[in-house]
Order: C-alpha cells, then sequence, then structure tokens
C-alpha cells in the first residue's frame, strides 16, 4: 500500500498527472474536437446549418407572403421589384418561396431517413442477430426491394397513398429500408462475434440487454455515418418525387415542385430552375461532405 | 573498433498527436558489431519497434526523428536522400516483422513476391531470381521449395510464413537483419525452429542481427549484447553474459525477477513492478522509472540520468549506480 | 494431499467437440474438424488446473466447452453431481454464476462503449443480484479495489487503461458473482512481463481469499508451472499427458512434454540445453485419426503407434500419461 501512495503523491509520473493527460485526450479526441479539425467536414456543416437556419426562421426569413399571387409581377427577374430572386409564373416571391420550400424538403427528407432508418435498424438487428430463418425472410424481402428501381417503388406508393407530405416521408423512408437493414445487418454481424458479447454470454445476459446495451451502441457510428450521407440523397428522393408531381403538390412549396414548375419555363424564366436547383445542389453536397468527415471521425478504419 | 557495424547516438522520435507529444524514443543510443547479435528488450511501448522504424526510417507522419545519429557503416543515414534510402533498405538491411501472416501479401503466389523483391535490389533477370528464390526457400527449411513457390501465404502454417520472409530477407544478402518480434506470433516449438534457423544463417553469412524482443529467454539464447529500454529510453546496454550475471539497473532486476522460471521449485510470489509503465506524453523530465523504483531518492524525480559506462562495455542510465554511488541487489532503500 | 481427499467439483467424461467445415465443392459431405477429442478430467475444488497446448491443440476449445460458449457434440460436464450440458436454460443461468471466464485479449473482450465501473455492475445487473442503483456501484467500486484499481479509474473507458488494467477489470467482472470455478483462457499471453506477474500475484491472491477453483489456459509452459497444481498437456484434441506442476518439470514422460520442455528459451545465457526436435508440422485436425496423434513426429514411434490410440493411463501415483511407452 505504501508504495501506491508514494506513486499517488509522485507529480510528474504519478496518477494526477495521467488523470490530466486522460482528460486532455478526451478532449483533443472528442468528437466535435475531431470533427472541428476536419476541414471539409466543417464546410459541410456550415452549408447543412445554414440550410436548417432557414427552414426554422422561415417566416422571419421570408421578405414576402409565399404563396401570394400577384398576377401583375409574374416571371421578374433577379432583384425585380424588391424580388431577391424574382418571382414565378404565378408572380409569388421565388425568394420565399426558396426559403419555406427549405421546409418542407429538409423535413420529407430528414424524416423520410429516420423512418427508414428505425424500420430499417430493427429489421437488421433482428435479422444479424437471430440468423437462421428469420435472417433469410428478412433479408430476401429486402432484397426483393432492392430489386425495384426506388423511384417505382415511391411511385407505386404514393399512388397508394396520394401526396402530401406524411406521405412523401413514408415513402422515402420505406424505400431507404432496405439498404439501412443491409447496414445494420452486416454491422452486428461483425459485433456479435466479438469478444466482449461472447464475455457477455459467458457472465449471462439476456438476448434483449445484449442487442440493446452492447451491439446497438457498438453499430451505431456506422449507422449515423450513413444516415448522414443518406440525407443527401433523401433530398434528391424528394424533389424528384415533387418534380414528378407526385410529392408535394402546390401551393405549398418545395424544392422540388419549384424546379417542376420552372421546367415549363425553361426558356422564358431560367432563373426558376436555375436557383432551385442550385439549391438542391448545394445542400446535397452539404450533407455529403458532413457525412465524409463524420465517417472520418466516427470510423477511422473506412478512411481512404 | 574497425568491426563496427551500426551506431546510433542519444536517438530521439516523437510523435505529434493532437494530445501532446508522445516521446516514443527519447534517448536511445548502442553500437552493432558486425556478425553479432543485439537484443531490445522491453515492454510493449518502451520504443523497441519505434527505434528499428527509426534506423530504416519507415515512421509514420506524426513521427519525427528530432535528434541523434544513426551511423551506418560510416553513412549517415539521417542525411540519406530517398533514393538512397530504398538502396539502404532493400539491400543492407532487411527486416522480419511480427505477424507473419500480415507481411505477405495474401493475392500474390510466394514466388512471385520473391522475384519481385529480388528484381528490385538486384540487377538479374527474372528466371535467375527465380532460381535464387528456391535457393533460398531451401536454405530456410521449407519442403519442395520448388512448389512452395507457387503456394499462396494463407496455405501455410504461421511458422512457415515466417520461414519464407526470413528467405526473402536473405536472398539479398543483407549486411544486417532487424527482427521485430519474429516469434512471438508462434508457438515455442517453432519459435525454436525458427531462432535456430536464424541463427545457422547468420553463422553462414556472417550478418548483424538486431532482435527486438520481450522475451528475456529469446535474448539469452540468441544475442551476443542486450540493451533494455523503459519508456523510450536505454536504461541498461552489456554483454548478455553480464548483464545477466551483474545487471545494475533497478528496472533489470524488476524484469528479471518477475518471469516465472520453469526451474523454481515453490510456488510462491513473483517479485512484480508495482504500478503500470509511464505515459509517453509525461516522460522525460526525471528519471522514467522512479515512481516504480524502490530505490528512488530525491535527485531521481529531479533530474533525467545520463547513460553512463560503468565498467567497459556496461552503460547504465541511473543516478544511483554512477561512479560514486554504488546500489547492491536486493538492498532494501534507506529511505523507506 | 491425497486426491480422493479432495472434492471434485467439475467432472469432465468424453468431453468431445466437432466442428463441421462446409466443402468447397458443391454436393460433398463436409469435413469434420476435430477440435476436442475424448477429454476426461476431474477438477478438485480450490486447485488450479493448467492446460498447456500449442495454438489449435482445442485448449480453448475445451475452456468454451466448459462455460458453454461452444455445445459439446458428446460427452458430459458435471459440475457440483450435476449435469450441465443439455440443462435447461434458467437452470442453466444459476449454474452459470459459479462458472466464470476470463478471456485472453484484454482489449477487445471490454465493450469499449461502457466505462469501469458499469461494466463490473453489468453482471449484477443481468442476474439482478443487487437492485439497488447505489448499493451496485458501491460493490463496483469494492470490487475494483479488491483487483487493484481506483475511484478514478471507475468512469474510465477501456481504451483509457492500459493491458495490464484493463485485465484487472475483467477479472472483477468475473468476480461480481461470486463465482466457484473461473475459466482463465490465456489471461496474461498479451501481457508484459512485469505486469504479468502483477496479475498473476493477483489470481494467487483471489484464490486464497474466495477459495476459487481455475482452469488456466496457456501456451507459456514458465506460467503454467508457476501458477497450477496440476497440469494438463494437449495436443491435438486430447490431453497428453496430466500430473502435478512439480513432475512435470521433473519427470515428463510424454514425447511431446519433453519436446516442449526442450523447445522452451533458456533462462539464462549460460543455459545450453539439448533440444529435442519433433520434426514436420502439427497435423491437420480435419478428418478422421488412426494411431496416436504425435506418430508421424515422435521420435520412439512404435508399429503400435500407428494403429492404436494410446489410452490416458494413470501409472499409479497421479501421473497420467497417454503412450504406449508406458504401458
Amino acid at each position: 500500500m505504501a508504495k501506491q501512495n508514494k506513486a499517488a503523491e509522485t507529480a510528474v509520473l504519478g496518477a494526477e498527472a495521467h488523470s490530466l493527460l486522460v482528460k486532455r485526450e478526451r478532449r483533443a479526441n472528442n468528437v466535435w474536437n475531431k470533427l472541428r479539425r476536419n476541414k471539409t467536414a466543417m464546410v459541410g456543416l456550415v452549408i447543412v446549418v445554414f440550410m436548417i437556419i432557414m427552414a426554422v426562421f422561415a417566416p422571419i426569413i421570408a421578405t414576402h407572403d409565399p404563396n401570394a399571387i400577384k398576377p401583375s409581377e409574374t416571371y421578374l427577374g433577379f432583384g425585380e421589384n424588391g424580388h431577391i430572386f424574382g418571382t414565378d409564373e404565378f408572380g409569388r416571391d421565388l425568394f420565399s418561396r426558396i426559403v419555406y420550400g427549405a421546409r418542407v424538403s429538409l423535413i420529407a427528407a430528414i424524416g423520410g431517413t429516420i423512418v427508414g432508418g428505425i424500420i430499417g435498424i430493427l429489421l437488421g438487428l433482428i435479422a444479424g442477430y437471430a440468423g437462421g430463418i428469420a435472417d433469410a425472410v428478412v433479408m430476401r424481402l429486402m432484397d426483393g426491394m432492392l430489386a425495384f428501381p426506388f423511384v417505382l417503388l415511391a411511385i407505386i406508393l404514393m399512388t397508394i397513398l396520394g401526396s402530401g407530405l406524411q406521405n412523401v416521408i413514408l415513402a422515402i423512408g420505406i424505400g431507404n429500408v432496405p439498404t439501412f437493414a443491409r447496414v445494420v445487418r452486416g454491422q452486428v454481424h461483425i459485433v456479435k462475434n466479438e469478444e466482449y458479447c461472447n464475455a457477455g454470454r459467458v457472465i449471462g445476459i439476456s438476448n434483449a440487454r445484449m442487442l440493446f446495451c452492447h451491439i446497438l451502441p457498438n453499430t451505431i457510428s456506422p449507422i449515423i455515418v450513413y444516415a448522414t450521407l443518406n440525407v443527401a440523397g433523401a433530398i434528391i428522393s424528394e424533389a424528384t418525387l415533387s418534380f414528378l408531381g407526385l410529392g408535394i403538390s402546390q401551393p405549398t412549396a418545395s424544392w422540388g415542385n419549384i424546379l417542376r414548375a420552372g421546367r415549363d419555363c425553361l426558356n422564358t424564366a431560367p432563373h426558376i430552375a436555375t436557383v432551385s436547383g442550385v439549391f438542391i445542389l448545394v445542400t446535397v453536397l452539404g450533407f455529403n461532405l458532413f457525412g465524409d468527415g463524420v465517417r472520418d471521425v466516427l470510423d477511422p478504419k473506412m478512411k481512404r | 573498433m574497425s568491426d563496427n557495424l551500426l551506431t546510433v547516438k542519444n536517438l530521439k522520435t516523437y510523435f505529434f498527436t493532437a494530445s501532446g507529444v508522445s516521446k516514443a524514443v527519447d534517448g536511445v543510443s548502442f553500437a552493432l558489431n558486425k556478425g553479432e547479435t543485439m537484443g531490445i528488450v522491453g515492454e510493449s511501448g518502451s520504443g523497441k519497434s519505434v527505434t528499428a522504424s527509426s534506423i530504416i526510417r519507415l515512421l509514420p507522419k506524426i513521427g519525427k526523428i528530432v535528434e541523434g545519429e544513426i551511423n551506418f557503416e560510416g553513412r549517415q543515414i539521417l542525411d540519406l536522400n530517398k533514393k538512397e534510402l530504398l538502396n539502404f533498405r532493400g539491400k543492407d538491411i532487411a527486416v522480419i516483422f511480427q505477424d507473419p501472416m500480415t507481411s505477405l501479401d495474401p493475392v500474390f503466389k510466394i514466388g512471385s513476391q520473391m522475384v519481385e523483391m529480388i528484381c528490385a535490389h538486384q540487377d538479374v533477370s527474372k528466371e535467375e531470381a527465380r532460381k535464387m528464390a528456391v535457393e533460398a526457400l531451401k536454405k530456410v527449411g521449407i519442403p519442395q521449395p520448388e512448389k512452395r513457390m507457387d503456394s499462396y501465404p494463407y496455405e501455410l502454417s504461421g511458422g512457415m510464413c515466417q520461414r519464407v520472409i526470413i528467405a526473402m530477407a536473405v536472398c539479398c544478402k543483407p549486411k544486417m537483419i532487424i527482427a521485430d518480434e519474429p516469434t512471438t506470433a508462434l508457438d515455442v516449438t517453432v519459435q525454436a525452429q525458427v531462432l535456430e534457423l536464424l541463427q545457422e544463417l547468420q553463422d553462414e553469412m556472417d550478418t548483424s542481427i538486431l532482435l527486438i524482443t520481450h522475451n528475456l529467454g529469446v535474448v539469452w539464447k540468441m544475442c551476443d549484447t542486450v540493451m533494455v529500454m523503459y519508456a523510450g529510453k536505454t536504461v541498461e546496454y552489456a554483454r548478455s553474459e553480464r548483464l545477466y550475471e551483474k545487471p545494475l539497473h533497478p528496472y533489470t532486476w524488476g524484469l528479471l525477477d518477475s518471469m516465472p522460471k520453469l526451474s523454481d521449485t515453490v510456488k510462491g510470489e513473483l517479485k512484480a513492478i508495482p504500478g503500470v509503465p509511464p505515459d509517453l506524453r509525461l516522460t522525460g523530465q526525471c528519471c522514467n522509472f522512479y515512481n516504480r523504483c524502490p530505490y528512488a531518492t530525491e535527485i531521481c524525480s529531479k533530474e533525467v540520468p545520463p547513460l553512463l559506462e560503468v565498467e567497459e562495455g556496461h552503460f547504465v542510465a541511473c543516478h544511483r549506480q554512477n561512479q560514486q554511488e554504488k546500489l547492491v541487489r536486493g538492498e532494501v532503500n534507506a529511505n523507506e | 494431499m491425497p486426491m480422493s481427499d479432495k472434492k471434485v467439483i467439475m467432472k469432465v467424461r468424453n468431453l468431445t467437440k466437432e466442428f463441421k467445415i462446409r466443402s468447397k465443392k458443391l454436393g460433398e459431405k463436409p469435413q469434420i474438424l476435430h477440435a476436442l477429442s475424448d477429454v476426461s478430467v476431474d477438477i478438485y475444488e480450490g486447485e488450479t488446473l493448467g492446460i498447456i497446448g500449442e495454438s489449435g491443440c482445442g485448449k480453448s476449445t475445451f475452456g468454451k466447452c466448459l462455460v458453454q460458449l461452444h455445445q459439446a457434440t458428446a460427452g458430459s460436464v458435471e459440475y457440483e453431481g450435476r449435469q450441465i450440458l443439455g440443462m435447461k436454460k434458467d437452470e442453466l443461468k444459476k449454474i452459470k454464476r459459479d462458472i466464470q471466464m476470463v478471456f485472453q485479449d484484454p482489449f477487445s473482450s471490454l465493450d469499449p462503449r461502457m466505462t469501469a465501473g458499469k461494466l463490473v455492475e453489468e453482471p449484477m445487473v443481468a442476474h439482478k443480484i443487487i437492485t439497488d442503483k447505489k448499493e451496485r456501484s458501491q460493490r463496483a467500486l469494492e470490487l475494483l479495489k479488491t483487483v487493484g484499481l481506483d475511484v478514478q479509474h471507475v468512469h474510465r473507458y477501456p481504451h483509457e487503461f492500459s493491458g495490464g488494467q484493463r485485465q484487472r477489470i475483467n477479472i472483477a467482472r468475473a468476480l461480481a458473482l461470486n463465482p466457484k470455478l473461473i475459466v482463465c483462457d490465456e489471461p496474461v499471453s498479451a501481457l508484459d512481463v512485469s505486469i504479468q506477474a502483477q496479475v498473476l500475484n493477483l489470481f494467487n491472491e483471489l484464490q486464497k481469499e474466495y477459495n476459487l477453483t481455475y482452469v488456466f489456459i496457456s501456451h507459456d509452459l514458465s506460467v503454467i508451472k508457476h501458477i497450477s497444481d496440476r497440469i494438463a498437456i494437449m495436443y491435438l484434441g486430447r490431453i497428453v499427458e496430466l500430473c502435478d506442476a512439480e513432475s512435470i518439470y521433473a519427470n515428463p514422460l510424454h514425447p511431446y512434454t519433453k519436446a516442449l520442455l526442450s523447445a522452451i528459451p533458456p533462462e539464462s545465457p549460460f543455459d545450453k540445453r539439448e533440444r529435442i526436435v519433433l520434426s514436420g508440422e502439427i497435423p491437420s485436425p480435419i478428418g478422421d485419426q488412426v494411431g496416436c496423434p504425435l506418430a508421424k513426429r515422435c521420435g520412439s514411434c512404435m508399429e503400435r503407434c500407428k494403429k492404436e490410440m494410446p489410452q490416458l493411463k494413470d501409472r499409479g501415483d497421479g501421473h497420467q500419461v497417454a503412450c504406449f511407452l508406458y504401458e
């Protein structure tokens, strides 16, 4: 005991100095601090945060009522009559519509990812952990869904469900289930054979505890990475659906249906399609950059 | 010292991490003679492997050699340019790593890997290189070497793979082989075979071996000289017989005592060293061992002990083992 | 102390574990890997049974069969007189509390997302031993202190510990259920010499304090000899020799034991021992075996060795060996 006390007292190499070091290391390796050192991730994050702020504070940011029709001011160009991005075919303020559209597009994309994520994670966990018949049934079902092109699947779903934000979220979510389930199942297969899971079995912990206290927390990093990247895809999915006229219907603004409206007047007023297209592009880019950064931080093995 | 092959003087290699500077190698000095074997022993994290990679200058990006001198046959390794370095690595020095399975490329046949390596360093045709490779495989005791040339690494056992790597190392006739824990991943019977093979090859080709290990038994079997490392520093350096008979550093004593021995008849307590090795980001301000050392005094917690030659060829870095003071093993510290 | 006076805590009879290997070609019969064949051994209360052998000899499989991580193919394991193979789940769960395991790799055997305190509490949560949260964390701290860790370590994550400290956490976890038997699967082979000595001492102390029984698996003969009362030497899924720790060094009988002993690195630079070389490598455990598994490599192989399998037989003094040389 005397020796241990002595070791604790000594300043330079002792326990206290080591504790400080552990704290310092924790701080340096903290996810946020690591992310901050990653330049691409920060660029992505700035874009994402910018878009989210725009969506949240849409009523404050927007200069006009997005749905106010003014037949006298159709197809105005940039900056004309106080309309920053001009107006559309009904004379509605394009800037305000983009700002409000961010709300709808982001909610649809993030919501869809969450819905797909939750269902996919549960299915993946069950399939990966139980194995055998459950695994075979679930995964063949997922393979079947993957065999359908996403757009086709979504069109079928939207025709059955009808348009509207909730149904867009549901359609995107269901379309995302198979890939989520696959990612999770693969991870579960790796994690469930780790030594600490064996250790848990020897101790005699229950299956539910094993699944939710050990396996899920250890598969969560790749899931987060995948989800972040998936949001980018979901934004495009929403735009696709709305562009096809199956998603969010007029007059509610979404980036997809603004783009659709812009398509009809590409020659006369190209700015409508351009502006909405650029916003979709930048946001997708932002989520992708951010997702890559998150992957570098959470999943260093996958780097390069 | 005409037969001196490699001299390392006060080598310092630091790793610059986000949470501080890690002093992986912090003052290592030794000399290796031609045809001799030197062992580096120490615990994991004591800087053994980093010393080896510093010698061949194969460090990860965050690692930098900040101080010191590496002299190989009169050449300063730290001043070599890229091309000279490549030549030096393949021709003059060969490296054998710990895990034989990972140091061979799993997608290529053993033969083609060997031929490629020989062609890279020697001016020979492919056929000649192939002949040399078969010859080398025969030399390391691989049965049916012709046939084995067409095997993939996963088709061989760990011991066989290590033999293949040794064959690759010897076919360029290097002046020195760095063996980084060559037998740690192998079973004892295979370990004995591999070590004996290394000894035979050394006698035949007169190469020097730098053997890195944590197993003192391997050192006694193989080495002429031993360097004991602790927390990045050389703490003791001597001929191996001398180090066994008359070790001087308290850490060496602890290391010798904490090994369970087969010949022990009583099942008693092992004399373990208390505590854990320090974090390498904290070392370098005092004697790194003082918080685990039963003989530590005031000065040990304040000054870094210099590496002194207390007797001819026997170096030790301990405040209490210089010319004035002589500590005796097992004697209880007056302060306690 | 004669062996018959001691209480047998675990009785292993003819334990066999086979793995089916799927054949590469379609429609071919799966091959069988004999990881463990016909292992019988008594484990006495309070003793340390050392198990040694080279990689692939089935020593880890043996340990995993004892703690039910692997389902044995055949044979029986009796714990305190009750057959535990094929036991019902809830009954087994009670017995599992008594039989714990310490794993080889301290780096992978702890969940990286749990703190030391939580890790030690987990077994108590799983078996609902202490339901009160405060009491539980108090007990966890006590356990951490018994294995030589401190308050400051409770909230740290596994990656913030050194190898030796992690192995201490593993031991604390095993102790949390007050087990009677601990299977230690190479618990010190990933550790440095000085740390290894600390952990071995800890094992010895704990054994005295809690009257634990160990099944200690290792490939390092000097470690096994130091910690064990009896030693079983395994080769290719079988026990070839079983004897007191002393006699393995003083009087090894089986040719394989002799070869193993001679291959161990010397204890000093002056120790030049004669090597008994076994030619070739360990044969593959896949497929059926005929004769003694060592026959092809053994220097004193007889005609009989190639045809018959020698059985493990007691030579009268508790020293058991499976070799025709001693019949």
